[in-house]
């Protein structure tokens, strides 16, 4: 689909399927046409390119039945500061649907985000993680099939942050599907089902974390240092190194765990003194830099972060 | 359209209107000027104080009036004449620019309002189609300013009444005219002017700038009902009902133009012009 405000052009042949039962997980920076999307798929904006199916119904058409069966947290809460908590639910509660005596619904709905003690308050009183769990509990409230999260830990402390994201996870037990936009990578670690990476309004690759990581590192990953770096070189020519790259750290690829031992015995044997050798799992951190770095056609998919980013890509990442 | 919507989006307004103290406040100082304090002020001045001069510039005043206006005033003293006069015919547009007054000032905030809270975001993701978001917040625009005039109808009634009855032979007042005015009149002259602030508030960047704009698309207004409405007073009996109906009218174009101006991009602030 496409989606343009004037001459800027927020979504760009953005082609997303999202499994229902799943968490999937929009990164992309700021501008990458992550909250655009999420709009177009409520049909509160309209697809000027292309077709969305929501529930196999057309947003644009039938959005009074898609909006009803979904549940969005915006990154801004959108809540009505001057309204206590309660009146907020009862809100959401009329406009989908639930009547004017859905009590029962709004305090249970409070209650699973722990902020049924502070439904009498206005909520122009709320810290700004009471103010997500309300939010949150909002978008649960008419027990939507498809929750759309845009940046929902956006302001929030750390602490708070991972309760609203165990939050988020408990969700798809019962059923739901999860789109859930962030451009905080720690985010969605752990918890993707599926990972879509975005930039300038396009998909530039999805699929499951492991099958991700398995294309751009298709072996494992381990980091060396020594006392003398240069000396890490001659892991290149290894039997079973994949690939191998050195930065601040030296960073190779095996094919199998198991040569490790081997690997450490042979150097220490050739007199390299070790100061470090830490096997790693790619984090998503890791392949958003590499994503990016390889839609920009860059050689170094690098540049950033947990130091495996400083290893080449093989020849999957220009996929 | 599902009224019950319409309904809970304006019950919601008018929730977080009661709220805003700081708004309300004034709203009834203003109401309480406008309709209590001078009528209370100029009436006692006339039949209490009796400044002879003071009536009898009045009474000179009164022969400007149309012979049907003259025809009407009751009252056998000319103190009498004078504070009926003024009771039913000075204050008259005072009933309309009360309510265009309150109205203008809480429909001009109402969807840039949304949208600077960002509420509009969740409004435009919800089930709730543009058309029942945009009679819903006309209704709770349209209620504060209606409702307070009504309400300082009714208190102007009793202190005219008590204050110019006893000269004039007993309660006079409301007249048919003023009922007419109350029911016919205003009403659609406030629909007008909210399907134009609406608009404006549909449209514009921030609530500052469209308390602005509706500023110059509600004096007009303002000054066209108050001369229309103290001309229908004035004038023939059937004038009254005649201005109403085109009221009704135009205000009917309004509001269904209107209609049109509420979108959910706008409603989001990402609508071009925005």
């Amino acid at each position: 689909m496409g989606r343009s405000f004037g001459d800027v052009r927020a979504l760009d042949e953005l082609d997303l399927v999202v499994p229902a039962g799943t968490i999937t997980v929009l990164l992309g920076p700021n501008g990458a046409g992550k909250t655009t999307a999420i709009r177009v798929i409520t049909g509160a904006l309209d697809a000027q390119q292309g077709t969305v199916a929501v529930f196999g119904l057309d947003p644009d058409g039938d959005g009074e039945e898609v909006r009803r069966r979904c549940g969005v947290v915006s990154a801004k809460p959108a809540l009505y500061d001057r309204l206590s908590g309660y009146d907020n639910l009862a809100y959401s509660a009329e406009l989908y649907g639930l009547g004017r005596h859905a009590g029962d619904r709004i305090r249970e709905a409070a209650s699973r985000f722990g902020i049924e003690g502070a439904l009498d308050q206005q909520v122009g009183g709320y810290s700004t993680g009471m103010k997500t769990r309300l939010a949150l509990a909002r978008s649960v409230l008419h027990r939507p099939e498809l929750l759309l999260f845009d940046e929902p830990t956006s302001g929030l402390d750390p602490e708070s942050s991972h309760a609203v994201l165990d939050l988020i996870g408990e969700m798809t037990r019962d059923g739901s599907t999860v789109v859930m936009c962030t451009h905080l990578l720690l985010e969605a670690e752990g918890l993707a089902d599926q990972v879509v990476v975005l930039d300038g309004g396009t998909d530039l690759i999805s699929g499951t974390p492991d099958d991700l990581t398995a294309r751009y590192w298709p072996g494992t990953v381990v980091r060396f240092d020594a006392e003398d770096p240069a000396r890490l070189d001659a892991l290149a020519a290894h039997e079973g190194v994949l690939a191998y790259e050195r930065g601040d750290v030296a960073v190779i690829q095996l094919d199998d765990l198991g040569r490790l031992p081997d690997l450490v015995a042979e150097l220490v044997g050739a007199g390299v003194r070790l100061t470090r050798v830490e096997p790693h799992r790619p984090t998503l951190e890791d392949l958003y830099f590499a994503v990016r770095a390889a839609h920009r056609g860059s050689v170094d998919a690098h540049a950033h972060g947990a130091g495996a980013g400083a290893l080449r890509a093989p020849g999957g990442a220009a996929a | 359209m599902n009224r019950s919507r319409v309904l809970t989006v304006a019950r919601t307004d008018l929730r977080q209107l009661v709220q805003a103290r700081d708004f309300w406040l004034p709203m009834m100082i203003l109401g309480g000027i406008f309709f209590v304090f001078v009528p209370t002020v100029l009436l006692l001045s006339i039949t209490r104080i009796g400044d002879v001069q003071v009536v009898q510039q009045l009474s000179t005043a009164l022969d400007v009036l149309p012979a049907r206006a003259q025809e009407a005033i009751q009252g056998e003293t000319e103190t009498g004449r004078a504070a009926y006069a003024l009771s039913v015919f000075l204050f008259a547009p005072v009933a309309v620019v009360v309510p265009l007054t309150i109205s203008t000032a809480v429909g001009a905030a109402t969807i840039v309002g949304e949208r600077e809270r960002g509420t509009g975001e969740f409004l435009a993701h919800s089930p709730a189609d543009v058309t029942e978001i945009y009679i819903g917040k006309l209704i709770a625009s349209l209620l504060p300013g209606y409702v307070t005039t009504v309400v300082g109808f009714g208190i102007y009634s009793l202190v005219v009444n008590t204050i110019v009855g006893p000269e004039v032979g007993g309660w006079f007042f409301p007249t048919r005219e003023w009922w007419v005015l109350m029911l016919w009149v205003v009403p659609p002259f406030l629909a007008l002017t909210l399907s134009l602030v609406l608009r404006l508030s549909a449209r514009v960047k921030s609530t500052a700038a469209a308390q602005q704009a509706s500023g110059l698309v509600s004096l007009p207004l303002i000054m066209v009902a108050y001369s229309q409405s103290t001309g229908a007073l004035f004038g023939a009996g059937n004038a009254t009902v005649v201005i109403g109906t085109i009221a009704w009218v135009l205000a009917g174009l309004g509001l269904w133009r209107g209609m049109r101006a509420v979108t959910r991009a706008r409603l989001l602030g990402v609508a071009d012009g925005i």
